[in-house]
C-alpha cells in the first residue's frame, strides 16, 4: 500500500543542500554525481536473452571510470543491465539480488523474472523516482525466457526488445545538447531495423552488438567497451569485454633519451650518514 | 501531504533540455498519452485503448497493454502515469483478489471502482491517473465506471479518457445510442480509437479491444494498416 509514500525519510538531503549553500557561499560546488551516460538494451531469441551495454561512467563532462561493469548479476538465471545513477543502479540491484536469493531459498526454486520485476518497481514506486535508477532485466526462468525495461518511477515494460540509456547531468552540458542522450536512439533504430522474432544465439549477440555500438559511437555519455550477457537455460555466458570498440592508441613517439646523450662533467658521491636508529614495536595482537 | 512536499529541497535548477527529442528519465516521467473508451452493452462490455507510452516525445513503448487485467471478469484502462497506474493497477488487483477469494464469489466491478477510487482519491495530490474500470457481474451485469485524475466515481454507460479523448466527444455523442449490440460496440471504439489516434500526438500504435460478458474475455488486436481509415487525403 502507499502508507510508505508518508514513511521515507530523507533527513540526508536536508543536510545536503545546508552543505551545498554553505559551498557556494565561498564558491564551489558539491562533485556532481556519478552517471551511467551509458547505453544498455536487451533481445530476446530463441533459446534465452542477450543483454548488452557500454562501460564509460562519467561524472559531469569527464570519464570517470572507462570500463564499468554495468550488467549486475541478480540471481544464477536473470542478471540486470542499470543506467542512471552508477550508485543507484548498484545498490538497487544488490539489494533485490539479496531478498531474492533469500526468497528462492524460501520457495525452493529457481526465482522467476516477473518475481526481480516486481520487486524493482515496487521498490522504485516507493521511492517515487528519486532513486535514478533505469534498468534492463532479463532472464530465463521456468516459464521461458522474459525482457523487462524498468524506470525510474516504477513503471515497467514486458517486451522482445529494449533499450535505454540516460542523458548526463551537468550544468555545462547544454553546450553539446545536441548530441548527448541519444544512445538508447541510435540502439533502438539498429533494432527496429534488423530484430526478428526467434533468432539464433549468434545473430542475437551481433544484433546487440550492434546496437551497443551504435550508442557508443552517436552518444557523448556512452564509450569504450561493450559487454554481453546470454542468458540461456541452465547457463550463463558473461563475455566481459565482448568488443573493444574503442582500444587505447600505441604511442607512435618516444620522449626518453639514452644513456649517454647527456655529457657527464663532474660526479660526487654523498654517503648517508646514520645518526640515529629507534625501533618502535607495533602492537599487533 | 502538501506541507511534507515542501520540505523537499530544491534540486539545482532544472536545466531546460533544449533537444527535447531524446528521453531523459530523470526529469521526464513516463506517461501514458493515451486515449481509452469503454462501452456498456446488454450482457458486457467492450474496452479499447491505443499502445503508445511516451517520455517527452519519445515513443518508449510502442505496443503498450492498457487494458490491465483486475480480476477474471474485471478489467482497468489506464492513463496518466505509467508508473502511478501499474501501481495501483497492482494494488487493487491484490486488494480484489483477496476480497474475492474472502467472499468465495466473483467481485463485484462496482466493488473494484470503489477500490481504485480509494487510492486515487486519498493520494489524489501524489497521484496521476484516469482510470476506467470495466466488467461483468452477475448483479449489474456489464458496467463502466469512471475513475478520472482527483478519485471521482461515476458510472456512465460510455467513458472515453487520456489525452485523446477530447477528440472524439463530438463523436461519441453523435454515435452513440443505447441499445447497441456487442458487434456494434467494437466498432465504434475501433472508429473512435483510430480517430482519437491519427489526431493526438500522444496517441497511437495499435488498437487493443477486450469484450468482457459471462462467457468470458475475448482480446484482439488491430494493427495499424487495418485501421478503420476516414480521410481521403
Amino acid at each position: 500500500s502507499f502508507i510508505s509514500l508518508i514513511l521515507f525519510m530523507f533527513f540526508s538531503f536536508l543536510r545536503n543542500a545546508v552543505l551545498e549553500g554553505e559551498a557556494n557561499k565561498v564558491g564551489c560546488s558539491l562533485p556532481a554525481a556519478r552517471k551511467t551516460g551509458t547505453t544498455i538494451c536487451g533481445v530476446v531469441f530463441k533459446d534465452g536473452v542477450v543483454l548488452g551495454a557500454d562501460t564509460r561512467a562519467t561524472e559531469g563532462m569527464v570519464v570517470a571510470d572507462k570500463n564499468c561493469s554495468k550488467i549486475h548479476y541478480i540471481s544464477p538465471n536473470i542478471y540486470c543491465c542499470g543506467a542512471g545513477t552508477a550508485a543507484d543502479t548498484e545498490m538497487t540491484t544488490q539489494i533485490i539480488s539479496s531478498n531474492l536469493e533469500l526468497h528462492s531459498l524460501s520457495t525452493g526454486r529457481l526465482p522467476r523474472v516477473a518475481t526481480a520485476n516486481r520487486m524493482l518497481k515496487q521498490m522504485l514506486f516507493r521511492y517515487q523516482g528519486y532513486i535514478g535508477a533505469a534498468l534492463v532485466l532479463g532472464g530465463v526462468d521456468c516459464n521461458g525466457p522474459h525482457l523487462y525495461s524498468i524506470y525510474p518511477h516504477g513503471s515497467t515494460d514486458k517486451l522482445p526488445y529494449v533499450t535505454m540509456e540516460v542523458a548526463s547531468l551537468s550544468s555545462d552540458w547544454f553546450l553539446c545538447s545536441s548530441c548527448s542522450g541519444s544512445g538508447s536512439l541510435a540502439a533502438m533504430a539498429v533494432f527496429e531495423d534488423r530484430y526478428k522474432p526467434n533468432m539464433e544465439e549468434e545473430e542475437a549477440k551481433r544484433l546487440v552488438r550492434d546496437a551497443i555500438a551504435a550508442g557508443i559511437f552517436n552518444d557523448l555519455g556512452s564509450g569504450s567497451n561493450i559487454d554481453l550477457c546470454v542468458i540461456t537455460k541452465g547457463k550463463v555466458d558473461y563475455i566481459r569485454p565482448h568488443d573493444e570498440a574503442n582500444k587505447k592508441g600505441v604511442r607512435t613517439g618516444d620522449y626518453k633519451y639514452k644513456r649517454g646523450t647527456t655529457g657527464v662533467l663532474s660526479k660526487t658521491v654523498l654517503d648517508l650518514e646514520v645518526v640515529e636508529e629507534t625501533v618502535q614495536t607495533m602492537d599487533t595482537s | 501531504m502538501a506541507a511534507a512536499a515542501s520540505m523537499m529541497p530544491n534540486f539545482g535548477q532544472q536545466i531546460s533540455s533544449k533537444n527535447d527529442l531524446v528521453p531523459d528519465w530523470t526529469r521526464q516521467e513516463v506517461s501514458t498519452g493515451t486515449t481509452i473508451m469503454a462501452v456498456e452493452y446488454d450482457g458486457g462490455v467492450v474496452i479499447g485503448a491505443d499502445s503508445r507510452t511516451t517520455t517527452g516525445a519519445y515513443i518508449a513503448n510502442r505496443v503498450t497493454d492498457k487494458l490491465t487485467p483486475i480480476h477474471d471478469r474485471i478489467f482497468c484502462c489506464r492513463s496518466g502515469s505509467a508508473a502511478d497506474t501499474q501501481a495501483i493497477a497492482d494494488v487493487v488487483a491484490y486488494q480484489l483478489g483477496f476480497h474475492s477469494i474472502e467472499l468465495d464469489e466473483p467481485p463485484l466491478v462496482e466493488t473494484a471502482a470503489n477500490l481504485f477510487r480509494a487510492s486515487c482519491y486519498r493520494y489524489r495530490e501524489e497521484l496521476m491517473a484516469g482510470i476506467l474500470v470495466a466488467g461483468w457481474d452477475r448483479r449489474k451485469g456489464g458496467q463502466v465506471y469512471c475513475v478520472p485524475i482527483g478519485g471521482m466515481l461515476v458510472r456512465q454507460p460510455v467513458s472515453v479518457g487520456g489525452s485523446g479523448s477530447t477528440y472524439i466527444y463530438g463523436f461519441m455523442d453523435s454515435n452513440y445510442k443505447p441499445g447497441l449490440s456487442k458487434d456494434q460496440c467494437l466498432e465504434l471504439t475501433a472508429a473512435a480509437l483510430s480517430l482519437a489516434m491519427e489526431r493526438d500526438g500522444s496517441s497511437g500504435g495499435v488498437v487493443r479491444l477486450a469484450s468482457i460478458s459471462e462467457e468470458g474475455v475475448e482480446r484482439r488486436v488491430i494493427l495499424g494498416n487495418q485501421l478503420p481509415k476516414f480521410s481521403t487525403h
